[in-house]
C-alpha cells in the first residue's frame, strides 16, 4: 500500500480542540510541502478560536483580531471544522482510529488550580476562570452568578488573569458597553457595587507576571485609582541584585511604574485598585457559608540554589476585608478519555508532541499533542506557534517512516457521515461563519464589534435549525 | 515560563547511573542515548551526583585506565539542582555564570527530570519567537 501524503491519498488528520495551537497546527500541516495533508479540526463547542474567543478579555478587541490568520487556515480546501462535537462524548480515540491516521489534541489547559487553603469553597470565591468565560458568553458558563453587590473583591495571582478580572471590575460600564462582552455580564456589572479590588502578589513587583502595557493600562482606568503600598513596591536586596546581574530593561520599567504608583496623589475616582505584593492568602474567611475576608500572610523572598526569588511566609499576618475573591493560581489540562496523562504536570504525556505510554515511555503511534496540553499554560498566542510546529515536525517525520494509524475507512466522506450519525447538530465552518455574520451585524447597529450568542440552542435557531 | 514547562514536553524520562556502576558503563550510556551527562542517582532515586562526557574526557586524560573505575570517584558531587517552580530566565543565568550545562530537577529529594542548556535555550527561543509572532499578528492582523 502507498505512504498516504500524497494528492490520491492524503494523511488524514483529525484536530481536537479549535484554539489557537489547533489553528496553527493545522496552517502548518496544510502548508507543508513535505506531503498532501487534510484536516478535520473538531471542538466541543460551535464556535472556533478557543480562548481567543472565550479567555481574551472584551475590551482587548485587539489581540483578538488574530482570528483573521485562522480564518485563512480554515479557507483551505482541505480544511474542515466539526464543531458541537466533544471527543469523549460524541467521539472516541477508537472512533476516530477508524477514519485518520493521526489524531493531534490541543484542548488547552481547561481546569483552574486550587489555593488548598481552608474557607476556599465559601460563598463568594471563585475561579477567576469562570468568571473570565461568564463575561465572555461562554455557553457553559451562561448560569453562573457571581455577587458583584459585594464592595470589596480580592484577585489573588498578578498573571494577566488576574489583571484581566481586576480590569473587568474596575472598568466603566460605559466603556464595556462598547465592547462584544456578553450582555447579561454588562447588566451584572452595571449593577456592581464593587469599589476596592485587591490584586494579590505572593511575591514582589520584579517577580509580577503582568506584562508592563497591561499594568499602565490599568493605572489609566478612567473609573479606578491604583493605590500601592511603599514598602511593598520597593525593591527587596536580592531582587535588586537579580536586576543589577541581568540588566532585564522590562523588569527594571515594571518596578518604575509601580514605584510611579506611590506619588501619584489620587484623582477621585470611584473606584480603586490596591496592587499588593509579598502577601498569600492562607484562609478565607466567614459566616453562615459566605466569605468575609482573607486572612494574609506577609512574604519575603529567598533565592533557590537554581536562581529563582520564591517567596518563603513570615509569621506576620493580615485580615483583609473581602466578601468576593477570585482565584487564579494556575491553570491544568483536564485528562480526556483513553489518552496518557500527567498528573503532575497536568499534561498529556508527551516528548516533543508525541503522546507517550506512560508504562513504556515509548510513543503510541499515531496520537500527539500542542499548545497548553503540552507544556502546561505559560507564553503569549503566538508560543504557540513554535509549539505546534515542533509537534508537526514530528507528525510529518513519522508519517515518512509510516508510523502512524492504520483506519479502516480513511475517507473525508466516511468521516463526516460518522460524524454527523454521532452529532447531527455539527457546525461546519460556513455556519460558524454565518452565525459570525449575525454576530458582527448586530454589534454593528450598537456601535460595538459583535454581539455574541451564548447560548447553542440560540445558534442552532439562528441558522435555523 | 518555569521548568515545569520545560519538562512538560521531554517524556519525564531521565538517564540514570549509580555510583558503584564503572565510568565505562557511563560511557556507553551516553553514545546510546546521544546524552551529554547522567544524573548519579541512589536506591531511592535520591541524586548524588551528576556525570558529565567532560568529566570523563579530563579524567581520561589523567590516567588511561579509568575506565574500570566507579562513577562515584568520578562524578561531581555538589550538584546544583532546580525544581520545577524554578523560572526559566534565573535557570538559564545561573547556568550561564555557573558554566552549569546540566540541571538536575528535584521533587522533594526525588529525581523528576533534567534539563539541558540546550532545553533552555530552545524554551527561551520559543518565548521570543511566540511574542515576535503575536506582535506581528497585531501589527497586520495577518499572519506571518
Amino acid at each position: 500500500m502507498p505512504q498516504p501524503g500524497t494528492e490520491a491519498q492524503p494523511l488524514r488528520v483529525a484536530i481536537i480542540g479549535a484554539g489557537p495551537s489547533g489553528f496553527y497546527a493545522a496552517e502548518q500541516l496544510l502548508s507543508s510541502p513535505k506531503l498532501v495533508a487534510t484536516v478535520d479540526l473538531f471542538d466541543r463547542l460551535p464556535t472556533p478560536y478557543g480562548l481567543v474567543r472565550y479567555g481574551v478579555a472584551p475590551d482587548h478587541q485587539k489581540i483578538k483580531a488574530v482570528t483573521a490568520a485562522y480564518d485563512k487556515t480554515a479557507a483551505h480546501p482541505r480544511f474542515r471544522f466539526f464543531g458541537n462535537v466533544e471527543f469523549g462524548k460524541h467521539v472516541s480515540r477508537r472512533d476516530l482510529a477508524a477514519y485518520y491516521h493521526q489524531i493531534l489534541f490541543t484542548t488547552g489547559a481547561q481546569t483552574d488550580r486550587r489555593m488548598g487553603i481552608p474557607g476556599e469553597d465559601l460563598g463568594g470565591s471563585y475561579p477567576a476562570t469562570d468568571f473570565v468565560a461568564w463575561y465572555n458568553g461562554h455557553p457553559d458558563y451562561v448560569r453562573h452568578t457571581f455577587d458583584l453587590q459585594q464592595e470589596s473583591a480580592a484577585v489573588v495571582g498578578v498573571g494577566n488573569v488576574a489583571v484581566d478580572v481586576a480590569r473587568i471590575l474596575l472598568r466603566s460600564p460605559d466603556e464595556l458597553a462598547t465592547t462584544d462582552i456578553a450582555d447579561y455580564a454588562l447588566d451584572a456589572l452595571r449593577e456592581s457595587r464593587v469599589r476596592d479590588v485587591h490584586l494579590l502578589g505572593r511575591r514582589g513587583p520584579a517577580q509580577a507576571a503582568f506584562t508592563n502595557p497591561e499594568i499602565r493600562e490599568l493605572g489609566d482606568l478612567s473609573s479606578s485609582d491604583v493605590v500601592v503600598r511603599p514598602e511593598e513596591v520597593a525593591l527587596d536586596d536580592l531582587s535588586r541584585a537579580a536586576l543589577d546581574r541581568t540588566q532585564d530593561r522590562t523588569t527594571m520599567r515594571k518596578v518604575e511604574i509601580l514605584q510611579g504608583f506611590v506619588t501619584r496623589p489620587p484623582a477621585g475616582r470611584p473606584r480603586r485598585l490596591h496592587i499588593r505584593f509579598l502577601v498569600s492568602p492562607v484562609e478565607v474567611r466567614g459566616a453562615d457559608g459566605r466569605m468575609t475576608g482573607l486572612r494574609l500572610v506577609h512574604n519575603v523572598l529567598q533565592a533557590t540554589p537554581a536562581g529563582t526569588l520564591v517567596a518563603r511566609a513570615t509569621d506576620r499576618f493580615e485580615d483583609l476585608a473581602a466578601g468576593l475573591v477570585f482565584r487564579s493560581v494556575g491553570y491544568r489540562g483536564v485528562p480526556l478519555p483513553d489518552v496518557p496523562f500527567h498528573q503532575d504536570w497536568g499534561v498529556i504525556l508527551n516528548e516533543k508532541g508525541r503522546v507517550l505510554d506512560p508504562d513504556s515511555r515509548q510513543p503510541v503511534v499515531g496520537l500527539y499533542a500542542a499548545g497548553w496540553i503540552k507544556r502546561g499554560p505559560t507564553g503569549v498566542i503566538g508560543t504557540n506557534k513554535p509549539d505546534a510546529a515542533e509537534t508537526v515536525d514530528a507528525m510529518i517525520e513519522d508519517a515518512a517512516q509510516g508510523s502512524i494509524l492504520d483506519p479502516t475507512e480513511p475517507s473525508a466522506a466516511a468521516a463526516e457521515a460518522f460524524v454527523r450519525g454521532r452529532q447531527p447538530q455539527v457546525i461546519s465552518y460556513p455556519d460558524w461563519l454565518r452565525l459570525n455574520q449575525l454576530e458582527v451585524e448586530k454589534g454593528r447597529a450598537l456601535g460595538r464589534p459583535r454581539v455574541k450568542f451564548t447560548r447553542v440552542e440560540e445558534m442552532l435557531a439562528a441558522l435555523g435549525r | 515560563m518555569n521548568i515545569a514547562h520545560v519538562l512538560a514536553r521531554k517524556g519525564g524520562h531521565v538517564h540514570t547511573i549509580r555510583p558503584e556502576q564503572t565510568v565505562r558503563e557511563a560511557l556507553a550510556a551516553l553514545a546510546r542515548h546521544n546524552i551529554g551527562a547522567l544524573v548519579v542517582v541512589e536506591q531511592t532515586d535520591r541524586p548524588v551526583g551528576i556525570i558529565s562526557e567532560r568529566d570523563i574526557v579530563r579524567a581520561l586524560v589523567e590516567d588511561e585506565a579509568m575506565f574500570a573505575r566507579a562513577v562515584r570517584d568520578l562524578m561531581t558531587r555538589d550538584v546544583i539542582v532546580a525544581t520545577p517552580e524554578d523560572d526559566l530566565m534565573s535557570v538559564a543565568h545561573t547556568m550561564t555564570e555557573r558554566r552549569i550545562r546540566h540541571l538536575p530537577v528535584v521533587v522533594g529529594g526525588r529525581l523528576v527530570g533534567i534539563v539541558s542548556i540546550g532545553d533552555v535555550v530552545k524554551a527561551q527561543r520559543d518565548q521570543y519567537e511566540g511574542e515576535i509572532a503575536t506582535l506581528q499578528m497585531q501589527i497586520t492582523d495577518m499572519p506571518s
